[in-house]
């Protein structure tokens, strides 16, 4: 009891602890605190997380599941995240906390049927193409790296656009690789569609 | 009475074993009787194993045709190209905007025309859907001989 009572009179008053105790305490406060964070950040980037919502599970999960980055011969796969979330940690938590709204829109229940879905369709891929074109298609490039890309291997007419536009770096994976995971919105004024 | 109750009993058993050996002999009204068709020598009453899926040939020159108004053939691969009301792949690289740049065939102004002659400023909604007439090819070699050629005019040699 006389022992429980000393460790409370010193974390009453930290500065009668020694200073080594002090930052230990801390540290491992630290490094309890930044553990928990990360994993709840992480348990927030994976496909169960975002298709635990129906809106994602029952819309965009669907018509993806259709796509080469569902099934393939490979196998290799790439999940909503891969695609939608940065991999690096700055941009990662400036996604995420804009990603706040996106609860807000949960429980307000702005898309929480498909037709509302099919509504709100357009305004949300072209905020998603807008991010994707403003970052250089940084997602797609964590996979496909340009460095790497056999053209002897490739279609004919994809060297034609890789080899030029792409190298040049007058274009983006986005610009012209658009709906291939999801459905389209209505393209009427979209660049590059009719 | 007791006689009549087995007796009828027993009719009616017999009728049962005649009903069901009627439903076994099932199978000789689906016999094909040994003709063999293009889908091979299995019973109409059976699943016969698929055959492997054919590959879509990828990127080659334009196919030649073969007969006067011939739809061209697709000479590239399609998957996920996506014709609807909302959005058209094809014209993305087929429309006369785009098709100059990309070197891909301009889709021909007989598309303009709706169905009583009249012709639009785009694509009539009758000719939209590329793929009602236009399709890819597969590596299949033909089902039956076929001495079939193609007039000498189209050909591009």
């Amino acid at each position: 009891m006389n022992m429980l009572k000393k460790i409370w009179l010193i974390l009453k008053t930290p500065t009668s602890a020694a200073v080594g105790f002090v930052i230990a305490l801390g540290f491992f406060g630290g490094v309890i605190f930044w553990g928990g964070f990360n994993t709840t950040l992480e348990l927030t980037n994976t496909e169960e997380f975002c298709i635990g919502c129906h809106e994602m599970g029952d819309n965009v999960y669907q018509e993806y599941k259709e796509t080469i980055h569902y099934a393939n011969r490979s196998g290799v796969r790439a999940t909503c995240p891969d695609c939608h979330v940065p991999k690096d940690w700055t941009h990662k938590i400036i996604r995420k906390i804009a990603a706040s709204k996106e609860v807000w829109g949960k429980i307000t229940g702005i898309i929480d049927t498909r037709d509302k879905f099919q509504e709100h369709r357009k305004s949300m891929a072209l905020r998603e193409w807008k991010r994707m074109k403003d970052n250089d298609s940084r997602e797609c490039r964590n996979c496909h790296n340009f460095e790497y890309m056999d053209f002897s291997e490739q279609g004919s007419r994809s060297v034609k656009m890789h080899s030029t536009a792409l190298a040049s770096g007058e274009k983006t994976c986005i610009d012209c690789h658009k709906g291939i995971a999801h459905e389209l919105p209505d393209m009427k004024d979209v660049e590059g569609w009719h | 009475m007791k006689k009549l109750i087995t007796g009828l009993v027993l009719l009616g058993a017999v009728a049962n074993a005649v009903a069901q050996k009627d439903d076994s002999s099932i199978d000789t009204f689906v016999n094909n009787g040994g003709v063999e068709s293009l889908r091979g020598k299995a019973e109409l009453n059976e699943t016969r194993q698929s055959d492997k899926m054919k590959r879509v040939l990828k990127d080659r020159d334009v196919v030649e045709r073969n007969y006067v108004h011939q739809p061209p053939v697709i000479p590239h691969q399609i998957r996920g190209y996506k014709v609807d009301l909302k959005s058209n792949k094809c014209l993305s690289c087929h429309g006369w905007k785009y098709a100059k740049k990309v070197g891909a065939t301009k889709v021909s102004p007989t598309h303009f025309e709706t169905r009583d002659g009249m012709t639009l400023s785009d694509i009539s909604p009758r000719r939209y859907f590329c793929q009602q007439c236009h399709v890819p090819q597969v590596d299949a070699k033909p089902l039956v001989k076929n001495d079939f050629k193609a007039v000498k005019s189209l050909s591009y040699k």
